[in-house]
């Protein structure tokens, strides 16, 4: 017996009710019904503003099958770091959808145009949701192009939408601008699969820049480096591996493996150990970020 | 500690929340005014409401300090009528924002009609919204435009708990906290209240529903002019607790009725917060227990020059 496939806003509604007090849960609901049937802007705006003061900001805390059924709904969706007031506007947002895409969108719009910060958290991790996603390409590149560090985050870490959507351009100036405000590049989705030449080279100028400026690089760099490295970062590779520290040589071990440069076999074998150990998948990219 | 209740912080610079942090303000509110020139279009007031309860909150949570703000067409522009309009018609946008303390700043500049249809009409938002409301006294005829937001508050059936008088003097104190408002002064060089004369104020009047601001903002201004205030408080014999109701305790209270400003705020922050907007504040690090009350003598060598006239 299989349960029929749920949709996000249904989840999203379903994950809110089941963590709230019945009077929040029957407000929840009344919003969502209002928003379904031709609300008024300020039934919009209301709706929205009272959400945390009504459902609080607790984390939503998904149980595995909660999280599984995320996916099952929407391909590579992450809700797992997202709090209850979060989902709660999601579910609104998609609830006031109408058939009209264009005023959905402009609707959209006035909403990231007049957010707080914490609004704007959630409406950028909403990206992956909406319907006619090429439509918010330019929007998803304005939150990448934040000065605050978690409303880039809300577009670049655990979103499927930058790896579906972002030309290579926009992509590599994401993975960049995350190394270069101090975050981290683990939790973006999709880092291997859009690795390329370009960023590579992007990459090894920075950790030069970096270098110059006798400031640390994030081992992390290396990751997007390895598959296209060319002769040049290979010797940076090189470089880091025998002159870098624990992480960083590890992380230069990594990409060395991943790297398809002829140079690149011959300097893993002359460090047997770590070697091993990446081939032994002891070292992994996750736990580098981790540290 | 501190809580200054009305800053512009959008005119100050990293170096003012680098000293308010130092000089133990936790906290500061950000009324929503004017530039200094007048605004052209709806479009500008957008991107200013935006900015004070967004890039702005987050900024001051990088030094350390909590921002709050208040959302309201000025007196001032409330004279654009056809700016007047529009705001108010975004102002519901607004009003619900995370960390929005009140509707302000509200009342009278010169005291026109059109000044009076917008003040009433954004009282009636703030009633229905269950907020306080910051009122800014004209620097003009203001004994009597201070008199008039207070009746037209009460003809709106506002509650006075709910309704801070800013910019108090000696000619309107007395007749504020009579009808039982909150009575607020800027500490502002020049034009408004000096803090020696403050300091006579709680000797005459006592702490009850009395606090004190700084008012910073792009004009010559001080962002210290609370934790000053205090320690002139404190060297003219001032109680410590009369202290701490001026300089932190009332306007928590006051602003503290919307739900949106808190001491768990900036004592005890949630881990969901601290990931995304503060970065905490250095004096309360290492797992010490923070002291309610004003900074310590010893800190005041640093406050430079204490009186502002």
């Amino acid at each position: 017996m299989t349960t029929p496939k749920r949709t996000s806003q249904e989840l999203l509604a379903s994950w809110v009710v089941a963590r709230s007090s019945p009077a929040a849960a029957d407000w929840f609901l009344g919003q969502l019904e209002r928003l379904k049937t031709s609300p008024s802007e300020k039934d919009i705006y209301l709706a929205l503003g009272y959400a945390t003061r009504k459902l609080g900001k607790g984390d939503l805390d998904l149980k595995a099958e909660e999280r599984a059924a995320a996916s099952a709904a929407r391909p590579a969706w992450d809700p797992s770091d997202w709090s209850i007031d979060q989902a709660a506007r999601i579910a609104f947002v998609l609830a006031s959808q109408t058939r009209d895409g264009a005023a959905f969108k402009a609707r959209l719009e006035t909403l990231f145009n007049t957010a707080d910060v914490w609004e704007l958290i959630a409406f950028y991790r909403g990206l992956p949701l909406y319907p006619n996603a090429v439509q918010h390409v330019a929007r998803a590149r304005e939150g990448t192009r934040s000065a605050m560090q978690p409303i880039f985050e809300a577009v670049a870490h655990r979103n499927p939408f930058p790896m579906e959507q972002f030309d290579e351009n926009a992509w590599n100036h994401m993975v960049l601008k995350a190394l270069f405000i101090g975050s981290k590049l683990a939790p973006i989705l999709g880092l291997d699969e859009r690795a390329n030449p370009p960023l590579m080279r992007m990459l090894c100028d920075y950790a030069h820049e970096r270098w110059a400026a006798q400031r640390p690089v994030s081992p992390e760099l290396w990751r997007c480096v390895g598959p296209h490295a060319d002769g040049a970062a290979v010797e940076d590779l090189a470089r880091v591996l025998a002159t870098g520290g624990r992480l960083e040589r590890q992380a230069a071990a990594l990409a060395l493996a991943a790297a398809r440069h002829p140079d690149a076999e011959r300097h893993l074998r002359g460090v047997p150990d770590l070697h091993e150990a990446v081939r032994a998948q002891q070292v992994i990219w996750t736990d580098i970020a981790r540290a | 500690m501190f809580l200054d209740s009305h800053t512009h912080m959008v005119s100050r610079t990293t170096d003012d929340y680098e000293r308010m942090a130092s000089a133990g303000v936790v906290a500061c509110i950000e009324p929503a005014f004017w530039l200094g020139q007048p605004r052209t279009n709806v479009g500008s007031y957008i991107d200013y409401l935006s900015l004070i309860c967004g890039f702005e909150r987050f900024r001051a949570g990088q030094f350390g300090l909590r921002h709050y703000c208040t959302v309201g067409l000025n007196p001032k522009e409330a004279n654009n009528e056809e700016l007047a309009e529009a705001v108010l018609e975004i102002l519901p946008r607004y009003a619900l924002k995370e960390g929005v303390v009140a509707i302000g700043e509200l009342g009278y500049d010169e005291q026109t009609a059109l000044e009076d249809k917008y003040f009433r009409a954004q009282l009636e938002l703030a009633k229905e919204l269950a907020l306080p409301v910051m009122i800014h006294t004209p620097h003009r005829d203001k004994r009597q435009g201070t008199l008039r937001s207070m009746a037209v508050a009460l003809e709106h059936k506002l509650d006075p708990s709910f309704v801070v008088i800013d910019h108090n003097n000696e000619e309107t104190v007395r007749e504020v906290l009579d009808r039982g408002f909150w009575a607020a002064f800027s500490i502002y060089p020049f034009t408004k209240m000096g803090n020696e004369r403050m300091v006579e104020i709680v000797r005459t009047y006592g702490a009850e529903r009395i606090f004190c601001d700084s008012a910073c903002d792009w004009g010559v201004s001080d962002p210290l002019a609370v934790p000053k205030t205090a320690e002139l408080m404190r060297r003219g014999g001032i109680a410590e607790e009369a202290i701490e109701k001026v300089t932190y305790g009332n306007p928590l209270a006051a602003y503290g009725k919307s739900g949106q400003i808190k001491e768990d705020d900036w004592l005890n922050p949630a881990p969901i917060d601290q990931r995304t907007l503060y970065m905490g504040n250095s004096v309360l690090r290492g797992g010490q227990t923070p002291k309610v009350g004003p900074a310590p003598a010893s800190g005041s060598a640093a406050l430079g020059d204490l009186k502002i006239v």
